[in-house]
């Protein structure tokens, strides 16, 4: 194989142990669900510890991978279902690629268990949220650790598991109960695709693991190749909230914060990046499929942007922002073989600075008793110095500002489309480029509300700063926000890490110098800045968002009617069937075949009356029907 | 023939369990019940020393014993088991002594004993052992209508207001189903006449050449009767009344296994006595199981009745079992009859926890409840897992099942695997709809009557509520508290406190949660015991596993 991702060995030593990262927090989850309240008081310390000690292990392993010559390592657990040719391993794949992910959940995963301890030190249920977290992080441990793509699956619907119960932890609101539905359903649509691709790759090729998956998809025809590809990328939108399937994930807000900040910024929703990433022997024989990875990517960037700008809610509008961002990523990995560690990249400083700026709105809710509406807020940088000065620094990684995280990953993705050449590498250039100034603008317009002008506080609001407890994770991540591109670009050039997966990084011939791109991006991503201060920051903003704006404002709020359209195309006619079906059912369906049993068992007044006297001529008629049985058997022995 | 005792004492036991039970005085409840659960204990123990004694890689019928029976006919009093009884009958091994835990407390309609309650569930026990482990034709037939008593009047005498309704119509469709079946076992003893010595031992059966117009007739026999015993569409209806009449534990038994002897008959007596009718038939049938996934699944959603909901939950997971077995692969044949026995736990379970609601607020209505899992929350993680496990999620048993169903069918039938696949996402919604509905939300419904006006509607209830709720009152109590009253406890702040489980209840679903989880993550066991006899009868069908080197498009 050509990128040599393949030539995996069995595991000894240290790395022979990588299942223990899933196994830690998976039994903290099982102790804080089956111990109940006994666990009540320390619950919250054994989670948090389950997760730092994964973390622990998953560094070790991964500088023990750094430092063998052997970069994809398998370590074969037992068989999980075995029938006929089908023979699905528990295994993991320990390789650069699993690696990065690993750290990255369970390191920005422990930071985000430690803020919970301060950010649920007043919820009843504190307990049963960090086991719920501890599922989380076992289920998408289990997702980027698998070897093979059930592995992924079981990772993959857990993980949507986990995030139900998340989005419903407060589930006596309805709105939450109604968002965690909404995106299981939703998610499940998206999984119905990545399930016929495991059918198809078994039907096709008689193996779900990657080693004999990538092996032998060079043997299979074109089309069965791209169908591959295509029900794959069903899977990764549903999970990664890219379009069609975008709409449940600014619901999914309905979470607690720290939920928000794990699950639908920094690690699950990125899962389907990884499953593009991961299947990279699949797409790189598929330019169409390809092509349509960069669609759905560059459309999403687009839609998220756009909604980004006209929300008020402030979590919804770091939601549509994350849906934007993971938009790059597709794109980047929608380019092939130039774009794949670019898109890595990103995920990797979009997990830092989208959770720290989660985190950083949870610090907000806290102070302003738990108000989400940036129309009353203002003002609140003297009061919380600590959130302004990590939250600003996650915005400024986030815009792209010079030499920070964002600047780098973001504007290799940027570079990477325009590389790409001919019409559609200029038109995700310029899509790409737009979005990072409409990035610009809803960012800054989240800035100027939240932080900066005079305080629109609704009366009785004293805000406050957070607990140290929940500061101490926010300036982890600002850290890493400011320096974790230039590192992940100069430093420990991640491309060169991952080239064991994806193929040794290549020198591009360059379409636009990257200087000229860094130059047009940042003069773009200032226009931005400078309309969201003229159209927010120099005016009074009302306190009740103004009714009479313009169309584009107007369905920029309704998300470009996302919901509007679900809801016409599939769950009004869904409802309408179902009550039809159900009318069929008990008249007509019921009624023919009542209809018929009743006159072959008895006159039908038997059975509207019902009367216990039928079951005495019922034994009646098995004692007849024995004599029946008896006398035909007699004939034929007879005769 | 070698023979074995085992399978005559899982029939004989509880049988005499049956008749001491019954032959106890009205008023010794209580030694009934405890008499119940200890044979049914000694069953489940039989029972895994049968799975122990049994050698999957050995003959493909173990523990067999045999007596003639009527000589006159070739019928012999015939026991023995393949892999696919054996789990059949562990499965009843494991449910009949939680029913009859979950029953505990259950109080007859009428003015009957509960002791002929657990006599006749006991004589069910015997039923379904024998119908899984006969291996005479004739003694199958027997069985299989003679499961029909108890079962009768478990739901008739048992259940619930249209309990009569429902027995009746579940009698006259499994009579007719019965009654064509008997013709065609019947065809069938004609038919080895005919080819040399008159026979119903399955074995023989097995190897007589059938000439394909007596396949076609004695298929259809036999299909329609384990077709509306499974219901497959549109054979169903009487399933929904049934499982809504049936008192909770029957409900267990009826969906649970009584069900399963449609599809085991399937497997074991349409596939390997008529190959060519079968695979001739194949694409009606798969039609069917198809339209079953999406239809029942539709339907599941419009239910307002939780137990209807359930029933029809149960008609779709028919489908997928029916599409496993005719999809003739030993992938999805394996995954059809684990699907036997994971819906048996699953459903099993949903309908136990669905009781344990209906049991506290005494309505069946999903419109009834709300909010339950922050005053429950066992009762409620109970509630998820259960339909966590019905929407076949990973880490759970069904799983295993559905997916080997569904990879197993795909080659040889991507279209059907391809529709039958969107009934996931249906599963999705008529789970989480019911889960969303009766625990999620603010608390309402009947089991907090004095928030009804409070609440209803609105948004979140003041904390003050659920700290300030006291006493738990009584399960089956409705709003007949006056208007003054009313007023009064809310003034009070008093909420109805819903009882979480309690230890008995907590013993009831504890196996089938570990059960869920376990053969969820380790199904091999399972798996080992059950793919030779499957494999045994996919080459009777002249099919196998699919030569998957060579895709089917």
């Amino acid at each position: 194989m050509d990128t040599g991702g393949l030539d995996t060995v069995a595991a000894d030593g240290l790395l022979s142990a990588a299942w223990l990262v899933i196994a830690l927090p998976l039994l903290g989850a099982a102790v804080l669900l089956l111990g109940g309240r006994r666990t009540d008081r320390f619950g919250h310390l054994l989670g948090t510890a389950t997760v730092a000690a994964a973390f622990v292990v998953g560094l070790l392993c991964t500088v023990a991978l750094a430092g063998s010559d052997q970069r994809s390592v398998a370590v074969d657990l037992f068989t999980f279902i075995g029938v006929g040719e089908l023979d699905v391993r528990a295994g993991l794949l320990v390789d650069p690629l699993s690696a990065t992910f690993v750290l990255l959940i369970t390191g920005v995963g422990a930071l985000i268990h430690v803020y919970s301890i301060g950010y649920m030190a007043h919820d009843p249920r504190r307990r049963r949220f960090f086991a719920y977290l501890n599922l989380f992080v076992a289920a998408m441990l289990l997702l980027v650790l698998g070897d093979n793509y059930v592995a992924l699956y079981v990772g993959w619907e857990g993980v949507g598991l986990a995030s139900y119960l998340l989005i419903a932890f407060w589930h006596e609101r309805p709105a939450a109960a109604t968002a965690a539905k909404k995106a299981f359903v939703m998610n499940r649509v998206g999984d119905v695709g990545l399930a016929l691709a495991i059918f198809l790759m078994f039907a096709q090729l008689g193996t779900v693991s990657y080693e004999g998956v990538f092996g032998g998809i060079g043997t299979l025809a074109g089309g069965t190749v791209t169908a591959i590809g295509l029900l794959l990328l069903l899977g990764a939108c549903g999970k990664s909230g890219q379009f069609p399937l975008q709409a449940w994930l600014p619901d999914a807000m309905e979470g607690p914060t720290p939920v928000s900040a794990l699950i639908h910024a920094a690690t699950m929703v990125t899962a389907g990046v990884y499953l593009i990433a991961r299947s990279a022997p699949i797409y790189d024989l598929t330019p169409t499929a390809r092509t349509v990875v960069l669609a759905v990517g560059a459309l999403t960037l687009l839609i998220g942007a756009i909604a980004g700008c006209a929300y008020d809610d402030i979590k919804k509008v770091l939601a549509y922002s994350t849906v934007s961002q993971i938009g790059y990523m597709f794109l980047a990995v929608g380019l092939g073989p130039v774009g794949y560690a670019a898109g890595i990249a990103h995920l990797l400083t979009h997990g830092f600075f989208k959770a720290g700026l989660f985190l950083g709105a949870g610090s907000v809710m806290h102070a302003m008793d738990d108000q989400v509406d940036m129309r009353r807020f203002g003002g609140l940088a003297r009061r919380l110095p600590v959130t302004f000065v990590t939250f600003g620094l996650g915005y400024l990684a986030l815009i792209g500002f010079p030499f920070l995280s964002g600047y780098w990953t973001k504007d290799a993705i940027i570079e990477a489309a325009l590389d790409r050449g001919g019409t559609s590498g200029w038109l995700l250039g310029a899509v790409a480029v737009v979005g990072a100034g409409l990035t610009a603008f809803y960012m800054t317009r989240l800035m100027l509300m939240t932080f900066l002008g005079r305080p629109r506080w609704t009366e009785g609001v004293h805000p406050h700063e957070s607990p140290s407890v929940m500061t101490a994770p926010m300036v982890v991540l600002a850290v890493g926000s400011v320096a974790a591109g230039f590192l992940l670009v100069n430093v420990f050039p991640l491309d060169e890490w991952l080239s064991p997966v994806f193929g040794a990084p290549e020198e591009a011939e360059h379409v636009v110098a990257p200087a000229v791109v860094g130059i047009v991006v940042t003069a773009v991503v200032l226009v931005g800045v400078l309309a969201a201060w003229l159209f927010v920051g120099r005016r009074e903003i009302p306190v009740v968002a103004p009714e009479r704006v313009s169309p584009v404002t107007r369905a920029a709020r309704q998300a470009l009617y996302a919901d509007a359209v679900n809801e016409s195309l599939f769950m009004r006619p869904g409802q309408w069937l179902t009550r039809a079906l159900v009318w069929v059912d008990n008249r007509g369906v019921d009624g023919a075949v009542n209809g018929l049993a009743a006159t072959l068992g008895g006159s039908s007044s038997r059975l509207g009356r019902a009367q216990t006297g039928f079951v005495r001529s019922y034994a009646l008629g098995m004692l007849g029907g024995a004599v029946v049985v008896a006398g035909a058997l007699l004939a034929v022995t007879a005769g | 023939m070698s023979d074995s005792l085992l399978l005559l004492a899982m029939l004989v036991v509880p049988a005499l369990g049956a008749a001491v039970v019954a032959a106890l005085p009205g008023d010794r409840e209580a030694t009934a019940k405890q008499a119940a659960l200890g044979v049914s204990l000694v069953v489940l123990v039989l029972a895994v020393l049968a799975a122990l004694a049994f050698d999957p890689d050995g003959e493909r019928f173990q523990l067999t014993s045999s007596v003639p029976w009527i000589p006159g006919f070739g019928v012999d009093f015939a026991l023995g088991v393949d892999g696919i009884a054996l789990v059949m009958l562990l499965l009843v091994g494991v449910l009949v002594p939680v029913v009859v835990l979950a029953s505990w407390r259950d109080t007859s309609p009428g003015r009957r004993s509960m002791r002929t309650f657990f006599a006749w569930l006991l004589l069910l026990e015997a039923c379904m052992v024998g119908v899984f482990a006969a291996t005479d034709v004739f003694l199958f037939y027997v069985f299989f209508e003679a499961m029909l008593v108890p079962m009768y009047f478990i739901v008739g005498s048992f259940g619930g207001p249209r309990r009569q309704y429902a027995a009746v119509k579940f009698f006259l469709y499994s009579l007719v189903g019965g009654l064509v079946m008997l013709a065609a076992v019947i065809g069938l003893y004609v038919v080895s006449e005919a080819a040399g010595e008159g026979t119903f031992s399955f074995t023989a059966l097995n190897d007589l050449d059938i000439d394909p117009t007596a396949q076609r007739l004695l298929f259809l026999g036999f299909f329609v009767a384990f077709a509306i015993k499974a219901p497959l569409v549109p054979l169903h209806t009487w399933l929904p009344d049934a499982g809504a009449e049936a008192p909770i534990g029957g409900a267990v038994l009826l969906v649970g296994v009584l069900d399963k002897v449609g599809t085991f008959g399937f497997l074991r007596y349409c596939l390997p006595l008529f190959p060519d009718a079968s695979r001739e038939f194949a694409p009606l049938v798969l039609v069917l199981a198809v339209a079953g996934i999406l239809y029942a699944a539709l339907l599941a959603m419009g239910q307002s009745d939780m137990k209807r909901l359930v029933s029809y939950t149960s008609i779709a997971h028919f489908g997928f079992i029916a599409l496993g077995v005719f999809a003739f692969t030993t992938e999805a044949g394996t995954g059809a009859v684990l699907y036997m026995v994971n819906h048996g736990i699953a459903t099993g379970l949903l309908f136990l926890v669905v009781g344990m609601l209906i049991a506290r607020g005494g309505s069946r209505l999903v419109g009834d409840y709300g909010g339950v899992a922050a005053h429950a929350p066992k009762l409620a993680g109970v509630f998820l897992v259960a339909g966590l496990a019905s929407l076949a999620l990973p880490g759970t048993n069904s799983f295993v099942s559905e997916f080997l169903v569904l990879i197993g069918s795909f080659p040889t039938r991507p279209v059907f695997t391809v529709l039958a696949t969107v009934g996931i996402v249906l599963a999705a919604l008529y789970v989480l709809l019911l889960y969303q509905r009766t625990m999620h939300g603010p608390p309402r419904g009947v089991l907090f009557p004095a928030d009804d006006d409070a609440t209803a509607g609105t948004a979140v209830p003041e904390p003050g509520h659920a700290a300030g709720a006291t006493a738990a009152s009584p399960a089956g109590v409705t709003t007949t508290g006056t208007a003054g009253t009313a007023t009064l406890t809310r003034a009070a702040g008093v909420a109805t406190r819903v009882r979480d489980l309690s230890r008995r209840e907590v013993a009831v679903v504890a196996p089938l949660v570990a059960l869920v989880l376990v053969l969820g993550v380790y199904p091999q066991p399972l798996v080992r015991l059950v793919e030779p006899a499957v494999a045994a009868t996919m080459s009777d069908v002249g099919a196998g596993t699919p030569d998957s080197s060579e895709g089917t498009d």
